[in-house]
């Protein structure tokens, strides 16, 4: 790949303890642009440790977390403008409307006004949310509130989106949604996802998956290759049987 | 950090500030009843008491109640101070934090954001005290309030610095509360806030006096007392200065976002 086009995310040796646990351990792998990868892992497995890191608010003990060229240690602000979040716990100021959450993120962002107006009347738009932009938060659904956090998260054009277990608590078809609508920005705008998931289903339709247990790296290839490489004919079980392989310690 | 984005940042995170404090008018109510119910009850029966004879920048003739003003000013930004860091502590629970602390500006600028917008608020809701005070008519002019401003201001960051220091180093909302009243009290009750703190020496309470004359809210008092006549305290006012300074420094250095946002570790 050139460098003038730097890839997403390139994670090199990434490792992170607490106390004498390895939350993280020599984790390395990257994300494409255009490409949907899902982190898959069981609870624990250190996705929330290696998001952290991801997003500058952990500070990694080895290697080295590089975003669309910017190294999240050396450079944090060019990497973090270049990157978007969707956390797992909900990060909207209930008593603001839509509209004012998604302002107070182009305000972030530094995106002037003139512009921020049409980059979120362009992503309400297009999340269906138009009618909803006077309304708090507090008056959304949980999934509603979910896809304004998408909406917001797309605001600022990020080479690199990071999901974090984005669905946890939203009904299936919210959550069905969420995930397809995804998937085409992706395509669409040729931006790297990264989707941590412990649900195998979620994980099913990306263009890779990385299994981590343990802190560990366990795989890293396509669903088909996951499947393929184990004695199973469904994805479930064979990210069981990973997952469960070397044991506990 | 480009002009237009650090404008931005600083207006998205006072605006918020503000807009919290407009949501809940209580707030506003009772920043204003606290000092009005000390200058109306308390120095009801206790006016007659302090000597101020002698004391700097007063003729000594003057109402006890003017003495209290800019105590009772400073009071009500202590108060402000201490709640836009219990804000900053309920953020920090309910995941807004994380999206500052993402946002790709320096840790130090979101910090000084909101620094400046409690202080804001802290100085508006000062002013809405001292203005009843004026129309009251107990003899505090709307100048003197005007020429205290700068004092006002410098007095009012450096309590929200207090309080953003705090907020570092206090890890959960539930021991707030307690923090409040070992923090609040004493610094209000150790300074000169309600009475000259010469008193206390005379008095023979000597370590009470050393103790206050050492407490930077003592200064922010005194600085504010010298500019409502006009006057400058450059001793008091360098106190004030360097305090917000230290204040700033220390709850920048310690703020470590790997703490309070998760679970794990040492959460």
């Amino acid at each position: 790949m050139s460098s003038l086009f730097p890839d997403p995310l390139l994670i090199t040796g990434l490792a992170k303890s607490f106390g004498a646990r390895r939350a993280v351990d020599s984790v390395s792998f990257g994300v494409a642009s255009g490409e949907f990868v899902a982190l898959l892992g069981p609870n624990g497995a250190g996705k929330s440790t290696l998001f952290q890191m991801l997003s500058g608010l952990f500070v990694p003990d080895e290697g080295s977390a590089v975003v669309a060229g910017a190294d999240i240690g050396q450079s944090p602000i060019p990497a973090l403008a270049r990157l978007a979040i969707v956390f797992q716990q909900p990060a909207l100021d209930l008593d603001l409307s839509v509209e004012a959450n998604m302002r107070f993120q182009t305000d972030l962002h530094g995106i002037a006004r003139t512009e921020a107006k049409n980059r979120i009347s362009h992503w309400l738009e297009r999340f269906g949310l138009t009618e909803r932009a006077a309304e708090t938060c507090r008056q959304l659904s949980g999934g509603t509130r979910r896809k304004v956090e998408l909406a917001r998260a797309l605001l600022s054009e990020p080479q690199l989106l990071l999901m974090d277990e984005a669905t946890v608590g939203i009904d299936p078809a919210s959550r069905a949604s969420i995930l397809s609508d995804v998937k085409t920005l992706c395509r669409e705008r040729g931006m790297g996802v990264l989707w941590a998931t412990h649900l195998v289903d979620e994980a099913e339709a990306a263009d890779r998956i990385v299994v981590m247990a343990a802190g560990k790296v366990r795989f890293d290839g396509t669903p088909k290759e996951l499947i393929k490489q184990s004695k199973h004919t469904n994805l479930t079980d064979a990210f069981l049987d990973l997952t469960r392989a070397e044991g506990k310690p | 950090m480009k002009l237009l984005h650090a404008r931005l940042a600083l207006a998205a995170i006072t605006g918020r500030e503000v807009h919290k404090f407009l949501r809940q008018p209580g707030r506003l109510a009772s920043s204003l009843v606290r000092p009005l119910l000390w200058m109306v009850v308390f120095a009801a029966g206790f006016r007659q008491m302090p000597d101020l004879g002698n004391v700097m920048p007063f003729n000594p003739d003057l109402d006890y109640r003017l003495y209290m003003v800019p105590g009772l000013a400073l009071m009500v930004c202590l108060f402000n101070g201490m709640q836009s860091s219990l804000a900053m502590v309920y953020d920090r629970e309910m995941g807004v934090m994380r999206l500052l602390l993402t946002a790709p500006l320096p840790r130090g600028y979101l910090l000084a954001c909101k620094l400046a917008g409690g202080a804001f608020l802290s100085v508006l809701q000062a002013l809405a005290y001292m203005i009843i005070v004026v129309v009251w008519g107990i003899g505090l002019s709307p100048w003197q309030v005007l020429t205290a401003l700068p004092a006002l201001v410098l007095g009012a960051l450096m309590l929200s610095a207090f309080g953003l220091m705090l907020s570092v180093y206090i890890k959960q909302l539930e021991n707030f509360a307690g923090t409040m009243n070992f923090v609040i009290f004493p610094m209000f009750f150790l300074s000169s806030a309600l009475y000259p703190i010469q008193r206390m020496q005379n008095a023979g309470a000597e370590w009470i006096y050393q103790v206050s004359s050492f407490n930077p809210f003592t200064h922010a008092v005194e600085a504010l007392r010298y500019a409502l006549y006009g006057k400058i305290a450059p001793l008091s006012l360098a106190v004030v200065v360097v305090s917000s300074l230290v204040f700033y420094l220390v709850a920048a250095a310690g703020y470590d976002p790997q703490r309070g946002l998760v679970k794990s570790g040492r959460g």
